[in-house]
């Protein structure tokens, strides 16, 4: 029950994209095609899965002073090997999501997770987190590359789907588009949904407190 | 020689800046960007760290990682090498430079996390800059990153007093605004042919 109830929490209520707002530079750098949002979208399930459940396991070991980097050093270890694996077995993806995918290391999210949920939870309810907010992320970035590569290319996945609709507004799949369609997608849930989202990611990341999340809002404010 | 620097300066601040091009530091641009003195504050140490973090982990690379064949660490070597390079500036700057630490003390822990800083120094990497051309294009790199937050402070604190439909209020009218911003920045695209 306990288990699910994690699962759905990443999916939903506290989504890292939509209600988190947290790793938004691969959100809007990678969203150019609805496949790039799931490739990126997977690998970092795959780092969050793998960091959550090695920080799980060593989080009685690992001295309260040196964690954070601790933590990036597990992160960026399980980071290097995702790379490794989509050079040799998907090619194409890597040449696509190039620099960000070592970029995933700073992601906010798989920090925010380490910090939040992994160095205080058992193992199997560490890895289900993971999966959970890496799914949460993937189906975000999906959302909102579909929602670009459907306006600015005409396509889904790939398939022409407006081939005599509209001509495509190319804007979208350039930078531009990226920030309009995050923007206009969190609107838009803001509007159907009752939970508004009105502060930015790292106002929302507990990590504020010890410093180690990016930006963290109101910093001398 | 010159005429290079120039080129990649400019590049680097208005081609392919940062923020608005090529999303990284997206994070502290939304976050500190609602005032103009804390995005000046912000700016100026990503500035500072992303000029001697892209030395350090050139050097790094050159030296420890290129001689036996282990590029593949990079990853990990510049994310420990840029962590504890903030570290040491923070502690150096408390003792040396009370004021300058004062001003900028608060912005510094922040820094090892924003993603432009890890990403600068692995594009000098992969675009195989050499030590200066590196140190030229992180600079040019922390400019571009300030212009983007000096202006959009600007856009910010006007967007606050307008009436806007509420579900568009805060974050989501934002990221219009950068869209908008954004636009501006990919005219600079046919600068250089």
């Amino acid at each position: 029950m306990k288990a699910l109830k994690t699962l759905t929490n990443g999916l939903l209520n506290e989504n890292p994209t939509f209600r988190l707002v947290l790793g938004t530079c691969p959100t809007l750098a990678v969203t150019t095609s609805a496949i790039n949002g799931i490739g990126m979208g997977l690998a970092t399930t795959a780092v969050l899965i793998g960091s959550n459940v090695v920080i799980s396991l060593t989080r009685k070991i690992i001295p309260d002073k040196v964690r954070i980097p601790a933590f990036i050093t597990i992160i960026a270890g399980f980071v290097t090997i995702v790379q490794f694996l989509l050079q040799a077995y998907l090619p194409a993806l890597n040449d696509a999501l190039g620099i960000y995918i070592p970029l995933i290391v700073v992601n906010c999210i798989i920090l925010a997770r380490a910090e939040m949920f992994a160095s205080k939870n058992p193992v199997g309810l560490s890895a289900i987190d993971g999966l959970g907010m890496g799914l949460g992320f993937t189906m975000a970035l999906t959302i909102i590359g579909s929602f670009r590569e459907l306006l600015g290319n005409g396509t889904l996945f790939g398939v022409t789907i407006t081939a005599n609709l509209f001509d495509p507004a190319i804007i979208m799949i350039l930078p531009p588009g990226g920030f309009l369609a995050f923007g206009i997608t969190m609107g838009l849930l803001n509007k159907f949904t009752s939970k508004k989202v009105t502060k930015t990611g790292c106002q929302a990341c507990e990590l504020r407190k010890s410093g180690a999340c990016a930006g963290s809002g109101e910093v001398g404010a | 020689m010159m005429e290079n620097i120039i080129v990649l300066m400019i590049s680097a601040i208005l081609v392919e800046n940062f923020v608005l091009v090529q999303f990284l530091g997206i994070c502290p641009f939304l976050g500190v960007s609602k005032k103009l003195s804390t995005a000046v504050g912000m700016s100026a140490a990503v500035v500072f760290v992303m000029t001697i973090a892209s030395a350090a982990t050139w050097l790094v690379n050159e030296y420890l990682l290129a001689p036996y064949g282990l590029e593949y660490l990079q990853t990990i070597a510049f994310i420990l090498v840029i962590a504890a390079l903030v570290q040491l500036v923070e502690t150096v700057m408390k003792k040396l430079m009370p004021s300058l630490y004062k001003a900028l003390g608060i912005y510094l822990p922040l820094i090892t996390t924003n993603c432009a800083v890890l990403g600068v120094a692995l594009m000098n990497m992969e675009r195989k800059y050499s030590l200066l051309n590196s140190v030229i294009y992180s600079f040019g790199a922390g400019l571009g990153f300030t212009l983007a937050l000096v202006l959009f402070s600007g856009v910010r604190e006007r967007i606050e007093h307008n009436d806007i439909p509420e579900s568009l209020k805060g974050l989501p009218i934002t990221l219009i605004a950068a869209a908008l911003v954004s636009v501006a920045f990919f005219g600079f695209r046919g600068l250089f042919s």
